[in-house]
C-alpha cells in the first residue's frame, strides 16, 4: 500500500469521523497546568474553536483512529462494503496532532473513534494506548473523548474511563430492530449493557474507600450516545422514547440526535435525500422540553395523531396551541412551573421573572429586557400594561408562527 | 487601559464616600488614561463607608472592559442608585441595570470568543528548551487583561504572546506581563496550520450546510486572523454540487475483499460475546437456567478448532458429567464404533451437546436421564450458536431431536427426517440423523438394526458430503 503524508491521512479520517454529532467538551473536572508541568486545562464550560459551514461547532479534534472497519453497517460510510479510501493513523501520530493542534489554540482536545479492525479488543487497545501517551507522556490536561466499543474487554473499558473524561456508545437507530436490520453485527443489547457497565463503574468510582480516601474519577464527564433519525420508519415518539429511557438507565449526559446526510459511496439500502435538519432540530427541542422543562413524553409526542413533532413551529408552541385553556397566563402570579411552559420563555428568563417579581409587579417592557422572545410569549400571557384580549383563542394563531405556506414544486 | 478595573474601582468608591453624585464626574476616556477619572471641583460631603452588593462588582469587573466610553458613568450611575435600594440588582427589567448587563456579556462573549479564536503560530527554534508561540489578535472590546490569566492557565509550560492593537500579553518562562498594543506583528508562516485547514475542510458535511449558523456563533469580524476562514467561501460555493453528487452517484459494487472480511468478523462475534479464549471458561461458569445447579459440570465441546465436521448429540449422560468429557457413556462408544466402520475419524470432527449440562432425576442411588424441555434447549443454544460460529464447520450433524431443535428450530418427526439435510442462512447445513441411545434403547432386535444400520448409512453420507463440498451445495 502507498505510504500517505499526515496530511493526507487526516483529510481522510476526519472527513469519516464528522458524522458523529458530539463536539462536546463541558461538564468535566476543572484542571489546569499552572504548575507548568503538564499542557492544558478544563473549566468547566466548554469552547468552540471554529464553525464549519454547516453550523456545527468545532471544538475537539475529532478523527478515526482508522476507517478501516469489519463491520458492515449500512448508513456507515466505513462500512466494509463502501469503497471509500482507507487510511490508518500511528498512535504517535494521533498524539503529536493532538498536542500540535492544541499548542495553537485550535481544539479543546481529542474525540477519538475508530473503525474496527481486527477485533473490537485490539481497536480498542490502541485507542487506550493513544490517551495513555496523551495523559502519562505529553502530560495533557486538556478533554479526551472516547467512542467505545461495546464488546472490547472490560480492562480496557476501565483504563478508557480513568484517561478520558467521557465516553460514548452510539445506540445508532431508535429501535432494535432497526438496528439489527442495517447494523447486522452490532447487537443492542450489549450495547445497552456497555452503557449500564459504564454507569455502574461511575457509580462505584464515586464511593470512598473505608479509608475516606476518593478513587480516581472514572469518566468524569459522563457517558452520551447518538441516534440516526431519518434512516429507518421510526416516528419522533419512538426517538424521544427511547432517549427518555436511555437518560433514566444510564445518566446519560447527552443523547445527540444525526440527521441522516446522504453519504459518499451510500448502500443501496438507505433512503439518500438531503438530511431532516429541521426534524433534528425539533428533536433538540423536544429533549430540552423533557429535561428542564418538566414536561412529560406524552405532552410534547401526542400533540399530533402520527406521533412525529410538527415541523412548522416548535414543540413547546404545538403544546401550547393545544391547552389554550392555561393561557393567558399572569405573569405577576403563575408559579415557575407553569412560567416554564410559555412559548418564548426559557429557563432564565423565568429565574429572572421570580426575581425580580418579589420586588415590583412586571410589566410587558420589563419582560422584553429579561430576553423573553415576546413575539411568541404575548398571546400567551398578560401583564401590568398586556393583555392578549382574544389573541390567545383566535382561530388564526398557529398561522401566525408557522412558516408560509410553500408552492409544491410541480416538476 | 492596564489595570482600569482597579482604577476604576478605587475612584468610584472615593467618589461614593464622599457622597459625589453623577452629575458631579466627568469620567474620562479609555484613550486618555491620565484623565480617566477626573472629577470637578466639589463641596466634598462627609466620608462614609460605603457597601454595594457583591454581584455589583462582578458586574462592575466586566463592564469596565467595555469598548463604550460611557461605561464608566454607566457603571457610576447605577451604583449611586443602589445606595438606596440596593434590591435594584436583582431587578432585571429596569433599564439602566439591563444597559449594564448587555454590556457585560458583550465582554463575557468578547472575551470567551478571544479564548476560542486566537491562534498561535510557533515561532521558536526547534531545539529550544521551551516552545515559543505567538499570536496577532483583534478584540472588539479590551479583553486581554481580563482573559490573559486564561491562557496562563491552560499553556503554561510554553512561552506566547497575544498581540492586539491595544494591550499585549507576554508570558515568558512562567511569567505573564501586560504591554502596550501594537501594529499587526509579521509572524513566521506554519507548517501546523496547513494541517489545521486540512482538517476543517473535511470535519465540513457538505450535505448539510447551515450558514447562518456559523456566521452567529464565528462573526465575519474574526475571520481575517484565521487561518481556516479563507476557505469558508469555496466550501459553501462547492456543498451544494458535492451534497448532489454523493445522492446522485449509484451505489458502488463492494470490493471483493469485503466477503474475507466479513467472514472474519463472523468468526468475532457469537451468540455469546466474550473474547473467544474465553468460551470455556464462560460456559463452565454459566447459570442460565436451572441445570447448572445439579449437574457436576458443564461439558464443554471437544476437537479441532477447524473442524470441517460436527457432531451434535442431546446432553451430557452421567459418564459424562462425571468426567467433563462428550460422549464417553455407552451411547458414545456406541457412536465410536459406528463411526470407525465407516471411516469417520472422531478426532478429526467437533463433537459436542445441544445441552451442556446434564438433566437428570435422581431414582435411589441412579440418576435417571431427563429430556430437556424447549426453554433449557434455548437458554444453551447460546453456548452452541457461538461454537458453531467459532468453528465454522462444513456440515453438522444433529443427532436426535433435541439436538435437531437446537440446531433446526424442529425436533419433531426424527425418524421420518433423518438423513435430510436442511440449509439455513447463515448458518452450515445441518444433516439430522437419529441418536445412538435410541438404538440402545430400543426393545426388539430388528428395530435396534434397522436404527443402527440408518445411523451408519447417515453417518457415511456425513463422511462423503465433508470430503466433497460440491456435493454439499446440492444436497
Amino acid at each position: 500500500m502507498v505510504q500517505r503524508s499526515v496530511q493526507e491521512k487526516l483529510a481522510i479520517l476526519s472527513d469519516a469521523a464528522k458524522y458523529d454529532a458530539s463536539c462536546a467538551s463541558s461538564g468535566s473536572t476543572k484542571r489546569d497546568s499552572r504548575d507548568g508541568k503538564g499542557l492544558g486545562s478544563n473549566e468547566g464550560s466548554g469552547i468552540c474553536h471554529a464553525y464549519a459551514p454547516d453550523g456545527r461547532c468545532i471544538s475537539l479534534l475529532k478523527i478515526l483512529m482508522t476507517n478501516f472497519c469489519i463491520y458492515d453497517c449500512a448508513y456507515c460510510m466505513n462500512r466494509v462494503s463502501s469503497n471509500v479510501t482507507r487510511a490508518r493513523f500511528s498512535v504517535d501520530e494521533v498524539v503529536k496532532l493532538t498536542i500540535d493542534f492544541y499548542r495553537r489554540n485550535y481544539i479543546e482536545g481529542l474525540f477519538l473513534s475508530s473503525g474496527i479492525i481486527r477485533s473490537p479488543d485490539a481497536t480498542m487497545e490502541d485507542m487506550v494506548c493513544i490517551a495513555r501517551k496523551l495523559r502519562h507522556e505529553e502530560h495533557f490536561r486538556g478533554y479526551i473523548h472516547l467512542k467505545t466499543i461495546p464488546d472490547a474487554a472490560p480492562e480496557l473499558i476501565e483504563e478508557a474511563g480513568l484517561l478520558a473524561d467521557r465516553l460514548s456508545i452510539n445506540v445508532e437507530l431508535p429501535t432494535d430492530a432497526a438496528v439489527k436490520s442495517y447494523a447486522p453485527e452490532k447487537k443492542p443489547e450489549q450495547i445497552r449493557a456497555a452503557m449500564a457497565d459504564v454507569r455502574l463503574r461511575k457509580e462505584v468510582a464515586r464511593d470512598r474507600t473505608h479509608t475516606g480516601r476518593r478513587a480516581p474519577k472514572f469518566a468524569p464527564a459522563g457517558q452520551s450516545t447518538q441516534m440516526i433519525v431519518g434512516a429507518d420508519g421510526s416516528n419522533d415518539a419512538a426517538v424521544l422514547g427511547q432517549s427518555t429511557r436511555l437518560y433514566s438507565s444510564y445518566k446519560l449526559k447527552r443523547v445527540y440526535y444525526s440527521a441522516f446526510s446522504p453519504i459518499p459511496d451510500a448502500s443501496s439500502k438507505l433512503p439518500l435525500v438531503s438530511p431532516p435538519l429541521q426534524r433534528e432540530h425539533r428533536l433538540y427541542q423536544a429533549d430540552w422540553l423533557l429535561r428542564f422543562y418538566g414536561f412529560d413524553l406524552d405532552e410534547i409526542t401526542g400533540v399530533t395523531p402520527d406521533g412525529n413533532l410538527d415541523l412548522g413551529i416548535d414543540p413547546k408552541l404545538a403544546w401550547a396551541l393545544q391547552h389554550r385553556g392555561l393561557f393567558p397566563m399572569d405573569v405577576n402570579r403563575a408559579s415557575r412551573e407553569m412560567l416554564l411552559r410559555v412559548p418564548g420563555f426559557g429557563v432564565k428568563t423565568v429565574q429572572r421573572i421570580l426575581g425580580t417579581r418579589r420586588h415590583r409587579a412586571l410589566r410587558y417592557e420589563d419582560l422584553q429586557r429579561m430576553g423573553a422572545s415576546l413575539k411568541k410569549a404575548r398571546a400567551f400571557i398578560t401583564a401590568v400594561g398586556w393583555t392578549p384580549r382574544n389573541l390567545t383563542d383566535s382561530a388564526d394563531l398557529r398561522a401566525r408562527f408557522a412558516p408560509p405556506p410553500e408552492q409544491l414544486n410541480l416538476l | 487601559m492596564i489595570g482600569a478595573a482597579e482604577a476604576w474601582r478605587k475612584a468610584a468608591r472615593g467618589a461614593l464616600q464622599d457622597g459625589i453624585s453623577p452629575d458631579q464626574i466627568m469620567w474620562g476616556d479609555a484613550d486618555a488614561p491620565e484623565d480617566l477619572f477626573d472629577t470637578f471641583e466639589v463641596a466634598r460631603g462627609r466620608a462614609e463607608a460605603v457597601t454595594v452588593p457583591r454581584s455589583f462588582i462582578a458586574l462592575a469587573n466586566r463592564v469596565v472592559w467595555h469598548s463604550d466610553p460611557s461605561r464608566f458613568a454607566r457603571l457610576y450611575g447605577f451604583v449611586w442608585r443602589l445606595r438606596d435600594a440596593p434590591h435594584l440588582i436583582t431587578d432585571r427589567g429596569d433599564a439602566d441595570l439591563a444597559t449594564l448587563r448587555a454590556m457585560e456579556k458583550n465582554v463575557r462573549r468578547c472575551q470567551h470568543k478571544m479564548k476560542a479564536f486566537v491562534r498561535f503560530r510557533e515561532i521558536g527554534e526547534a531545539e529550544a528548551n521551551r516552545r515559543s508561540f505567538a499570536a496577532w489578535f483583534e478584540p472588539t472590546h479590551f479583553t486581554v487583561e481580563p482573559t490573559a490569566d486564561f491562557f496562563v492557565r491552560r499553556f503554561a509550560d510554553m512561552d506566547w504572546r497575544i498581540y492586539t492593537p491595544s494591550v499585549s500579553a507576554v508570558f515568558e518562562d512562567g511569567k505573564l506581563r501586560l504591554e502596550a498594543g501594537c501594529d499587526k506583528p509579521d509572524l513566521p508562516h506554519d507548517g501546523g496550520e496547513e494541517l489545521w485547514v486540512t482538517y476543517f475542510q473535511n470535519i465540513f458535511n457538505p450535505a448539510r450546510l447551515k450558514v447562518q449558523a456559523m456566521t452567529s456563533e464565528m462573526p465575519k469580524k474574526y475571520w481575517k486572523n484565521m487561518p481556516e476562514a479563507a476557505s469558508i467561501p469555496q466550501m459553501i460555493a462547492d456543498a451544494p454540487a458535492r451534497a448532489r453528487a454523493m445522492a446522485e452517484a449509484a451505489p458502488t459494487l463492494p470490493h471483493i475483499r469485503v466477503d474475507r472480511v466479513l467472514a472474519q468478523a463472523q468468526a468475532h462475534q457469537s451468540a455469546w460475546d466474550g473474547p473467544a479464549a474465553g468460551l470455556p471458561a464462560a460456559i463452565r461458569n454459566c447459570a442460565r437456567c436451572e441445570l447448572a445447579c445439579h449437574a457436576t459440570q458443564a461439558v464443554l465441546g471437544e476437537g479441532p478448532k477447524t473442524a470441517p465436521l460436527m457432531i451434535v448429540g442431546e446432553q451430557p449422560g452421567d459418564k459424562e458429567d462425571l468426567q467433563g468429557r462428550p460422549f464417553v457413556g455407552p451411547a458414545g462408544q456406541l457412536f465410536d464404533e459406528i463411526a470407525e466402520e465407516v471411516g469417520l475419524d472422531r478426532s478429526q470432527a467437533y463433537v459436542t451437546n445441544a445441552v451442556k449440562h446434564f438433566k437428570f432425576k435422581a431414582q435411589g442411588r441412579r440418576r435417571i436421564h431427563q429430556r430437556p424441555n424447549r426453554s433449557e434447549i434455548d437458554q444453551c443454544r447460546w453456548w452452541l450458536d457461538a461454537e458453531v460460529r467459532r468453528v465454522a464447520p462444513r456440515l453438522i450433524v444433529a443427532m436426535g431431536a433435541t439436538a435437531a431443535e437446537a440446531l433446526t428450530g424442529n425436533g419433531d418427526a426424527i425418524l421420518k427426517r433423518r438423513g435430510t439435510v436442511q440449509i439455513a442462512d447463515g448458518h452450515p447445513p445441518v444433516l439430522i440423523t437419529l441418536h445412538p441411545s435410541y438404538i440402545l434403547r430400543a426393545r426388539d432386535i430388528d428395530t435396534r438394526l434397522q436404527a443402527a444400520e440408518q445411523l451408519r448409512v447417515d453417518l457415511r453420507r456425513a463422511v462423503d458430503l465433508v470430503a466433497a463440498p460440491r456435493k454439499l451445495a446440492s444436497a
